[in-house]
């Protein structure tokens, strides 16, 4: 085995070979995250279920109910926006602090650094899991039947994890170099929700323009409009399901060959 | 024999921000970004930043099976080397090959999460370290048993002990079996057994034909375990061969040249912990008086002067003499001596060892100082911190200058005695 080591060079390619190689790394990282996270807490893994299960509460009893926003009274519509929802804000954020709190790890051993944000990824995964069976429990006892649409969530899942998975690390590599990020981070995961309205409501047929392309713009939107369409068996919307899907392809390349960029500097920055 | 590691011409520079913190804001860089035209236009030097070159034109071509020892004053670049060889930082200019699996140790417990158990982290850290899941499962009782922590293996590492906790990380470290392995000081934790068995762990990966970088400030080690010394100082190879020769080339030339060193207690970056600080370290003759030569007739002291904050009942000081060429001597240790008194309250002490005459031979001397809780923890270790020639004025050999050879120079009792002589008959 030939190691070759030479000077950082500008723009480089994903090592997908290498990142294969160290997958067992990434498994632990994962397992870590995760384990750590609930050790010693009193309700342990509830807490992936609880943290959805409360913002729907809130939503369904304060948007819905007290504020009359149309379709946010229904407990079940407002989870079914809220789980993918948490999913992509969790995975963000965690991505995003991911590389900075790694720092001792990256300045001691050598390893594929995406494996860091893509292991903050992959714990919201294992949350998005635990919190489903709230989802499922709530289909059950609403009655509604599985449609065919059923099939189509596992191909969204995927993108919103491309999604989260490229805003993630490209936030990763940015808090390391600018410490702002930790901050502007929280903020904007707030102010993104709230650039969500399929989260805990539909979006108005009549929308004027302005509106209309914000709301393309906004990749998350269409996924999470998606994801709520396929599980309650009403028609998907694939205009904006397309164009969600080459957005967050887009945000994905885009968040890896950034981080991949500047990736030879963290240990001298961190 | 096939080339093992070969480094061209590799240089490091690092940008040292002038300004105070290293952290950028965006606002810094936004401004920046602003006044970079308006700069330009002035010509004005960027005057935030400075270069430092840490590494500068290395060199070299490392055989397969040798055993380096990099050593150097401090900020000599001899961390940032290895970093680059480990890939955890890349160089600014030069390539290097390494021929082989690489291993690297720049720290014990990379990655050991405290939450996690004894057993959760030997996993989690010999996946960092890059052994597969299914050795370390393999290797698992191997790896406990070097530690001797089997009991604690389930409790969470936080409660560990310091010593429990280094003694588990390196067990986890030991049994990484690389072709290349790179060690950086992690041998400067633990205590003097732990590092013992330490030393000969690597002494036997050695002796497996595995090419080692081993950092230290411990001659002894170095000269114990390593056959070809790295010199490096400011960045650059001052020499590079056979380990005695480069020892000694840097011993000779270190700025140890003193028999007497006094620690500035005051300032954050002087040796020691909470219980104990040390104020000075002397070689005195009979007399009291720091000298740095000493006549090789009459004995010498080797002086602690020291602080104690905190009771210590296990508190445990000790010196290693060593030769010019970094041979350890002799180590000698205050629990040694029953007669010494120890459990110190709080104050300042001065110990004194006593080192005999028409003992040790004529040459330059190197003296390490350390104190610690035998088997827990080091709370200082000082190496080479002051030295000391032994001359000959007259003693052994009368005044005739006599080179006899070898470390030790003493007067032994001789004795004769008369056998029955045997010629009555041959036959």
């Amino acid at each position: 085995m030939v190691t070759e080591i030479v000077p950082a060079s500008g723009w480089q390619a994903i090592n997908v070979r290498e990142l294969w190689t160290f997958r067992e790394l990434l498994y632990f990282f994962v397992w870590r995250d995760v384990k750590v996270r609930y050790k010693q807490t009193v309700l342990g893994i509830a807490w992936a279920v609880l943290q959805p299960a409360l913002m729907m509460l809130v939503f369904t009893v304060f948007l819905g109910v007290l504020a009359k926003v149309p379709f946010a009274n229904d407990p079940l519509f407002v989870y079914a926006g809220m789980l993918p929802w948490t999913f992509f804000a969790g995975a963000m954020t965690n991505a995003a602090n991911s590389l900075v709190n790694s720092e001792r790890l990256i300045t001691k051993i050598y390893f594929p650094r995406l494996a860091v944000p893509m292991a903050a990824v992959g714990a919201a995964i294992v949350d998005f899991a635990i919190a489903s069976l709230l989802l499922f429990l709530m289909l059950f006892l609403r009655g509604v039947p599985p449609t065919p649409q059923v099939l189509l969530v596992p191909m969204i899942f995927v993108l919103l994890t491309l999604a989260a998975a490229g805003v993630g690390t490209m936030l990763s590599a940015l808090t390391v170099a600018y410490r702002d990020f930790r901050y502007i981070v929280p903020f904007l995961a707030q102010f993104w929700l709230f650039a969500t309205p399929s989260a805990y409501t539909r979006l108005p047929t009549d929308a004027s323009p302005w509106l209309r392309w914000s709301i393309v713009a906004n990749p998350i939107s269409g996924l999470v409009a998606s994801f709520r369409a396929a599980v309650l068996g009403e028609p998907i919307p694939w205009n904006l399901l397309g164009s969600a899907a080459i957005l967050a392809g887009l945000l994905f390349l885009a968040g890896c060959l950034y981080f991949r960029r500047i990736e030879d500097n963290f240990a001298d920055i961190l | 024999m096939p080339t093992a590691v070969e480094i061209e011409n590799i240089s490091k520079r690092y940008r040292i921000a002038l300004a105070a913190s290293r952290y950028r804001t965006l606002r810094e860089a936004l401004t920046d970004l602003a006044m970079a035209p308006i700069r330009r236009l002035r010509g004005s030097a960027d005057s935030q930043v400075e270069d430092f070159w840490a590494l500068r034109n290395i060199s070299l071509q490392i055989q397969q099976g040798e055993v380096v020892g990099v050593i150097g004053s401090n900020g000599a670049g001899k961390s940032t080397l290895l970093k680059i060889l480990s890939r955890i930082t890349k160089p600014t200019i030069g390539r290097a090959r390494l021929n082989g699996t690489v291993g690297s140790l720049l720290e014990v417990g990379t990655g050991f999460h405290p939450e996690l158990t004894g057993r959760e982290n030997v996993f989690l850290n010999g996946a960092i370290l890059g052994i597969p899941r299914r050795e370390i499962a393999r290797k698992f009782d191997d790896i406990v048993d070097f530690a001797e922590v089997r009991q604690f293996l389930d409790t969470p590492v936080k409660r560990y002990s310091s010593g429990m906790y280094v003694r588990l990380a390196f067990a986890v470290a030991a049994h990484l079996e690389p072709e290349i392995l790179l060690v950086d000081e992690v041998l400067a934790v633990g205590d003097g057994a732990f590092q013992r068995k330490c030393l000969r762990k690597m002494g036997d990966v050695a002796h497996q034909g595995h090419t080692i970088f081993f950092v230290s400030h411990n001659m002894g080690a170095i000269t114990r375990l390593c056959n070809r010394g790295l010199w490096l100082e400011k960045g650059q190879v001052r020499a590079f061969g056979p380990v005695e020769d480069v020892v000694t080339q840097y011993l000779a030339s270190s700025a140890v040249e003193g028999c007497e060193k006094i620690f500035d207690s005051s300032s954050e970056a002087s040796p020691g912990s909470e219980y104990i600080r040390p104020l000075a370290v002397r070689v005195t003759n009979g007399d009291g008086s720091s000298r740095s030569a000493i006549d090789m007739r009459y004995s010498f002291n080797l002086e602690l002067e020291y602080q104690v904050l905190k009771r210590a009942p296990d508190l445990r000081i000790g010196f290693t003499i060593l030769a010019g060429d970094g041979t350890v001597i002799l180590n000698t240790l205050d629990t040694d001596d029953p007669e010494v008194s120890r459990d110190p309250v709080p104050g300042r002490y001065r110990k004194r060892c006593t080192v005999p005459g028409n003992f040790l031979n004529t040459g330059h001397y190197f003296v390490s100082v350390g104190a610690d809780f035998p088997m827990l923890r080091s709370h200082f270790l000082i190496q080479q911190v002051v030295s000391f020639r032994i001359e000959q004025t007259g003693g052994v050999g009368g005044h005739v200058a006599d080179g006899r050879t070898g470390v030790v120079r003493m007067t032994l009792p001789w004795a004769v005695e008369r056998l029955e002589s045997r010629d009555r008959g041959k036959s």
